[in-house]
């Protein structure tokens, strides 16, 4: 059995989204990406944010490759950066493993400070994705920078682990349907992303 | 729940069509189709259940249509040149809708009653499932065929469920079988015709204008199909009012009628007033002549006078008008041209036939060369009808004091109907009286007409079951479904009828109206379901043969 890749950290959380900090710069999964931290209970997020930045945020990053021939050699005659500069995700809340099963909504609690954030394995989001009860929260949910690449990003993942790609497609884009009611031309364009 | 009770009706999620959203009692419930479901896998007319906790509703598809939950869908519609969008958008935001007249509700107390479904009175509430009638749910409907119940035909798209008549509630009304020309008016009659003679619910008497009723008639492909007689010889007998029509058709009728002058009565000549073209005044000279002439008599003295001063006394004395009584007589002269008129006397046609259906026989008279010929075939239709009527009323009076006596029901079967019983002249001829009467004495009608709007308003709605193919005609529609609840909705569903082998049922003997597919009739399969008798039926008609053709040259 395949074990999770753990991407960082939890460092700052609500009950709707956290952000984790990843433990290697520019190691961070793709939006779209299901994730879960915690235990009790196991939390499920998905990416929707991905930075890259300095770690304090009084000390802006300054430009350090003038006399070096490429981006490589800006970090090896700073080895430093590697420490200051840190990749940050930024999750919202999907859901959360019961005894029951999974249940696709945001639980009341956030998830603690430094737990562990882990990407989920494909049978994780196979089992995850057979259902789509969050996509109505996620279209309409105004943390999300980018719903539509979000969603379409996600949808594209699952479809990978599922047996037949296309009719979980279908149903994803008759779920996006259902819910994108008077708004023809933002489904037209999201089933397209799909479809691809 | 009794356990039964959902076991039988619960539908299969493969019938599943959809759920009801909206709806009303007086404009049916509109169903939103599952996406799963195109709206052209249903056709109007079809049958459909609709299930709710503890009711089963059953009606009709009145109207399809195509629905979606966003307007811009008609000026800008989603990329479907993508199949995986095509995909989505189908039965999501664009989706079918279809119409149902919900026409009866089945309850459990009813179900345990065996009494059967009731009318609706009620719609089923929101999301009840609706889905394609079973099989199980026509037997619930329209019973088993049995020794009462024929079977007709089909539900639409419905091959393996018979939709069956109960013959017996048939017969107690005067019934239509309408449709424009080439529909298959002649074979769905041909059909009632076998129903009722194979369940024994009643005698008949078949005015068979164009000779397809008796021994043998054709399809509209030319391929030959077997009459009554060839069916059921020992109850059927053919009567023929042209003897050499007959036998040169291979027939050997039972009987030859032969009509005396003596036996028309005015009343017969008001019948064909249009028919014949007669002002008011000179078809009402005929009952001045009566008088004049005496009963019986009249007709032949009448159309024996040469003219001149003899005609004109005439006029004088009777007080009409002589250019009428000069066209009466021009038209009545017409009737020396018919070979089955007597002026010797005729043979008692009535009492003959009267025998044949006293003992529970089926008489159909063929006119053979006189059924091209309107005014033969109203002349001797109106003329025995009306002296078979009169002794069925003596009978029925009888019948009154005795009740051992009640005759059999008798069923009249006459064609080209709006010529009997159109608004003129409906009160005036013994078929009016008949399905104005229904089943007083006994006697009813079945009607087969292409033009039902020229029938008396008042007669069609006194028709108990009309069963009819497709019209396309305006007036005949209305005039059809006048009368009955939900009958714009049904119109589309008539007007929308397969030009052949389809037709819609509805009154008195079905709970609800229904479309059929007619059953087969003409194949040999078809032919042995009515249990033909074991009778030899083979005629020599090798002299007729030579009549027609010569003798063979064997040399």
């Amino acid at each position: 059995m395949s074990l999770s890749y753990r991407i960082g950290e939890v460092v700052e959380s609500s009950s709707i989204q956290f952000t984790v900090q990843c433990y290697d710069l520019y190691k961070s999964p793709n939006i779209g990406t299901l994730v879960k931290c915690g235990d009790d209970p196991q939390l499920f997020g998905l990416v929707y944010d991905v930075s890259n930045k300095s770690m304090d945020p009084a000390r802006r990053a300054v430009p350090r490759g003038r006399n070096e021939n490429n981006e490589e050699g800006v970090y090896l005659s700073n080895p430093q950066l590697s420490r200051l500069l840190i990749t940050e995700i930024k999750c919202v809340s999907v859901g959360y493993k019961s005894i029951e099963g999974i249940e696709q909504s945001p639980i009341s609690l956030p998830p603690k400070i430094h737990s562990f954030v882990l990407e989920c394995l494909d049978e994780e989001l196979k089992e995850f994705s057979s259902s789509l009860d969050f996509l109505p929260t996620l279209l309409e949910s105004a943390i999300l920078t980018s719903n539509d690449e979000v969603i379409s990003s996600f949808l594209l993942k699952s479809s990978k682990t599922h047996n037949d790609a296309s009719q979980f497609l279908i149903y994803a884009g008759k779920e996006l349907a259902f819910n994108l009611n008077g708004q023809l031309i933002r489904l037209n364009n999201l089933l397209k992303r799909i479809s691809k | 729940m009794n356990s039964d009770f959902k076991n039988n009706f619960l539908s299969k999620n493969e019938d599943v069509l959809g759920m009801v959203v909206s709806g009303s009692l007086t404009n049916g419930v509109e169903v939103k189709l599952n996406p799963d479901r195109s709206v052209s896998d249903i056709k109007i007319g079809r049958y459909v259940a609709i299930e709710t906790q503890d009711l089963k509703f059953f009606g009709v598809v009145t109207d399809i249509e195509l629905g979606a939950t966003d307007q811009t869908l008609r000026v800008n519609p989603p990329e479907v040149s993508n199949p995986f969008i095509a995909n989505v958008i189908k039965g999501t935001t664009a989706y079918g809708v279809i119409q149902v007249e919900p026409m009866l509700i089945l309850s459990q107390e009813d179900f345990d009653s065996l009494s059967g479904p009731q009318p609706a009175k009620t719609i089923p509430p929101h999301f009840s499932q609706v889905s394609f009638a079973s099989d199980l749910d026509v037997e619930t409907v329209f019973g088993l065929e049995s020794d009462t119940n024929f079977w007709l035909g089909n539900p639409l798209d419905m091959d393996s469920a018979k939709l069956c008549l109960n013959i017996e509630e048939l017969i107690k009304r005067s019934n239509g079988v309408f449709g424009k020309s080439g529909t298959g008016k002649t074979f769905l009659t041909r059909l009632l015709l076998l129903g009722i003679i194979q369940r024994g619910a009643a005698s008949q008497l078949v005015f068979d204008m164009q000779s397809e009723y008796g021994w043998k008639g054709f399809s509209e492909e030319s391929k030959e199909v077997k009459g009554l007689k060839q069916i059921f010889p020992s109850k059927v007998a053919i009567f023929s009012l042209d003897e050499e029509s007959s036998k040169r058709r291979g027939v050997n009728p039972d009987y030859v009628v032969r009509i005396g002058y003596e036996d028309i009565e005015p009343a017969d000549i008001s019948v064909l007033k249009q028919t014949l073209n007669l002002s008011d005044i000179a078809a009402d000279a005929a009952y001045s002549l009566e008088r004049y002439f005496g009963p019986s008599k009249w007709f032949k003295k009448f159309i024996s006078l040469s003219g001149g001063e003899e005609f004109i006394d005439l006029a004088r004395d009777l007080n009409v008008n002589q250019s009428a009584l000069s066209s009466l007589k021009n038209r009545l002269s017409r009737f020396k041209r018919f070979n089955f008129m007597d002026e010797l006397g005729g043979n008692d046609s009535v009492s003959q036939i009267l025998s044949y259906l006293d003992r529970g026989m089926h008489v159909i008279l063929e006119f053979g060369r006189y059924g091209s010929d309107l005014a033969a075939y109203m002349l001797v239709a109106n003329l025995l009808t009306r002296r078979i009527y009169a002794r069925y009323a003596i009978s029925a009076e009888k019948a009154l004091g005795d009740p051992t006596q009640q005759p059999t029901p008798l069923v009249i079967t006459i064609e080209e109907a709006h010529k009997f019983l159109s608004s003129d002249i409906a009160s005036q001829t013994i078929f009016g009286t008949i399905a104005r009467e229904m089943r007083k004495h006994n006697v009813t009608l079945l009607v087969v007409d292409q033009r039902p709007s020229s029938i008396d308003e008042e007669i069609m709605s006194q028709l108990g079951t009309k069963i009819t193919c497709l019209l396309d005609n305006e007036k005949d529609l209305d005039s059809v479904l006048t009368g009955i609840s939900g009958n714009r909705k049904l119109r589309s569903v008539l007007s929308r009828l397969e030009s052949k082998q389809q037709a819609l049922i509805f009154g008195h003997s079905v709970p609800m109206p229904m479309v059929i597919k007619v059953r087969d009739y003409g194949t040999a399969i078809s032919y042995a379901d009515f249990q033909i008798e074991d009778v030899d039926v083979d005629f020599d008609f090798s002299e007729d043969n030579e009549d027609l053709f010569g003798k063979k040259d064997n040399s």
